[in-house]
């Protein structure tokens, strides 16, 4: 009787998981890139709000005590990444359909290998969109007045909140069975948040009723922070609330994208 | 969520397929009422059956894509459920839709599956390498797979199938939508699987296929087995050729398959046309021609064809298979 040469070696659940998230965030990176059209819609499109904002709607914005170039960034930065998880779920979806995902439940592969690679492969992308979004705002006269070390730090903030919404974005593309449809549920939910957050303009330019509601949501508490840390200021309380939110979202978004995964098998 | 087999696989001499009461619903639709079959280690079984028969479903059981709702399965000893990892690092699924990334190359494809079904980086390089050139693809490895023709992309699927060498393998009509050339050359491949040992379920919509490769045949219909046999017991209950008979009119071939019916053929009548199977040959086309001269009205037109999956149909339940596919094929033939 011959034993078939499967197993290289035995490896830790954690070492095949980690080393299956690798070779699965390589192959999403790799489609990414050689998508042009994701790649543009991810960096083109902010630096196109970022003109827009600054040349354009700008002038006419005057927010109290500070330029409005630097009010502006920190909010581009989180529309970066919360429009570039669009294509998460997007992705995500397309694959579900294409039958590449049938063929990674039938490997010997870490099972949830296939959202953390996504995952993974998603924060990478978002670094690369948030320092292309830096030098284009540095360009049009953005200044972080609190030094490198403020600037580093907010956008660390960017990174771990698009990484717990990274998870969402998950969850969606598995809930909805193509492209299209990911696409349709993604924008509405994302457009709402980011413009009746602080992102543009300060909430205290908005009636009450979307006061109160862009006061309590995730992305003016990832921009309050943001800005605290690049201005100056008291910023601990900013902070932990926008860690607050990011620590939720994961919680809950890693556990719906989980559900979902498993449900598709039965 | 993580499970893994990581203990010792049996070897190919071990791995036969069994399959027991297997059902499946998707919500209200039944795609699986009750399947049971076995397949001998090294051997090819061929899981026929119309569109929506539940080939599709059997298969993706068996390689742990989707839980039973009844029923167990084993391959290579291991049970399909409980032993979910096991039966992974057994089996490759190659699926009619050519799972593999457009984006990136062959090269790239292989190395991926290869790393992902525990091979090592090294090994997985290797392992691709060694299948491009076996697949015919090595002066496309390179390139991205979106620049690949229907036939290379199968080819790579079922490559990428193989691996980590399993010793069963699945594959979803493979030759689906492919060119006669093509879908020769993925049989001359099977061939060459199942003489190393491999064991092979394959679904496939087509006779000729099932004949060509299986050594048995399983036929399903609706979601259950309707029949079990080698490919020859088959073709002996349902006959080798059809030959089809175009008469002016109803009488007329009423009155032809009462003629033929006496001198102990089969006719079957559908409006001016019959059908009559038989074993095959040019005796038996003048055997049916010599029974009609002088008694019955001459035909207007003979033709003589491979038995369809209509045929097998209707000679092992005496009616067309009931799929959404068969009622459409029997609509489009009435209007």
């Amino acid at each position: 009787m011959s034993t078939i040469p499967i197993t290289a070696g035995r490896q830790s659940r954690l070492a095949m998981a980690v080393a299956d998230t690798v070779s699965v965030a390589g192959r999403n990176l790799a489609n990414l890139w050689r998508t042009p059209q994701a790649l543009i819609f991810a960096t083109i499109q902010p630096v196109m709000f970022v003109l827009l904002f600054r040349y354009a709607f700008g002038g006419a914005i005057h927010v109290p005590g500070v330029a409005y170039v630097d009010y502006l960034m920190p909010g581009i930065f989180a529309q970066s990444v919360a429009f570039g998880g669009i294509g998460t779920a997007v992705g995500l979806s397309a694959d579900m359909a294409s039958g590449i995902f049938t063929r990674f439940r039938t490997l010997p592969m870490s099972r949830v290998a296939v959202l953390t690679g996504r995952t993974a492969a998603d924060l990478v992308r978002n670094l690369v969109v948030v320092a292309v979004m830096t030098g284009v705002g540095y360009a049009v006269g953005f200044r972080a007045h609190t030094g490198a070390a403020g600037l580093l730090g907010a956008l660390g903030l960017v990174a771990v909140f698009a990484y717990a919404a990274s998870w969402g974005f998950v969850a969606l593309g598995l809930a909805v069975s193509d492209p299209e449809a990911a696409q349709g549920a993604g924008v509405p939910v994302v457009f709402v948040l980011v413009f009746s957050s602080a992102a543009f303009v300060p909430l205290s330019t908005m009636p009450g009723w979307l006061q109160a509601f862009g006061a309590h949501q995730p992305v003016t508490a990832l921009v309050d922070a943001e800005r605290a840390l690049i201005a100056g200021g008291p910023a601990a309380g900013h902070v932990l609330a926008c860690l607050a939110w990011s620590a939720g979202m994961l919680v809950v978004f890693a556990g719906l994208a989980t559900r979902a995964y498993r449900r598709i098998s039965r | 969520m993580d499970e893994y087999y990581q203990g010792e696989v049996p070897g190919v001499s071990d791995a036969g397929i069994e399959v027991s009461g297997l059902a499946k619903a998707y919500g209200k639709v039944v795609a699986l009422e009750s399947v049971s079959f076995t397949v001998a280690a090294g051997t090819v079984c061929g899981l026929l059956g119309p569109n929506g028969s539940g080939k599709t479903t059997t298969v993706s059981i068996l390689s742990t894509a989707l839980r039973p709702d009844e029923g167990s399965a084993r391959v290579c000893g291991f049970d399909v459920v409980a032993d979910a990892a096991a039966v992974r690092s057994v089996v490759g699924l190659a699926g009619q839709f050519a799972a593999v990334d457009a984006n990136l190359s062959g090269r790239e494809n292989l190395a991926l599956i290869g790393r992902l079904s525990r091979l090592g980086r090294r090994s997985a390089r290797e392992r691709a390498g060694e299948l491009l050139e076996g697949f015919g693809l090595t002066e496309a490895a390179d390139r991205l797979v979106r620049t690949y023709s229907g036939g290379m992309r199968r080819r790579l699927d079922v490559a990428a199938a193989l691996a980590h060498r399993p010793p069963v393998l699945f594959m979803d009509e493979p030759t689906a939508g492919l060119d006669p050339e093509s879908r020769f050359a993925l049989w001359e491949i099977l061939r060459q699987l199942v003489a190393g040992g491999t064991t092979v379920l394959l679904t496939t919509q087509y006779l000729e296929e099932a004949d060509a490769l299986a050594d048995q045949v399983v036929i399903i219909d609706a979601g259950r087995v309707v029949e079990v046999g080698t490919p020859t017991a088959l073709k002996a209950r349902v006959g080798a050729v059809v030959f089809s008979l175009g008469f002016t009119d109803d009488d007329a071939a009423a009155q032809a398959a009462g003629v033929l019916a006496g001198a102990g053929h089969r006719p079957e009548r559908d409006g001016t046309a019959l059908r009559v199977r038989a074993a095959g040959g040019s005796a038996a086309l003048v055997g049916v021609l010599r029974a009609l001269e002088g008694s019955a009205p001459e035909p207007t037109s003979v033709g003589v064809r491979e038995p369809s999956l209509d045929d097998v149909f209707l000679a092992l339940t005496g009616k067309a298979p009931v799929t959404p596919a068969g009622r459409d094929e029997r609509k489009r033939g009435a209007a």
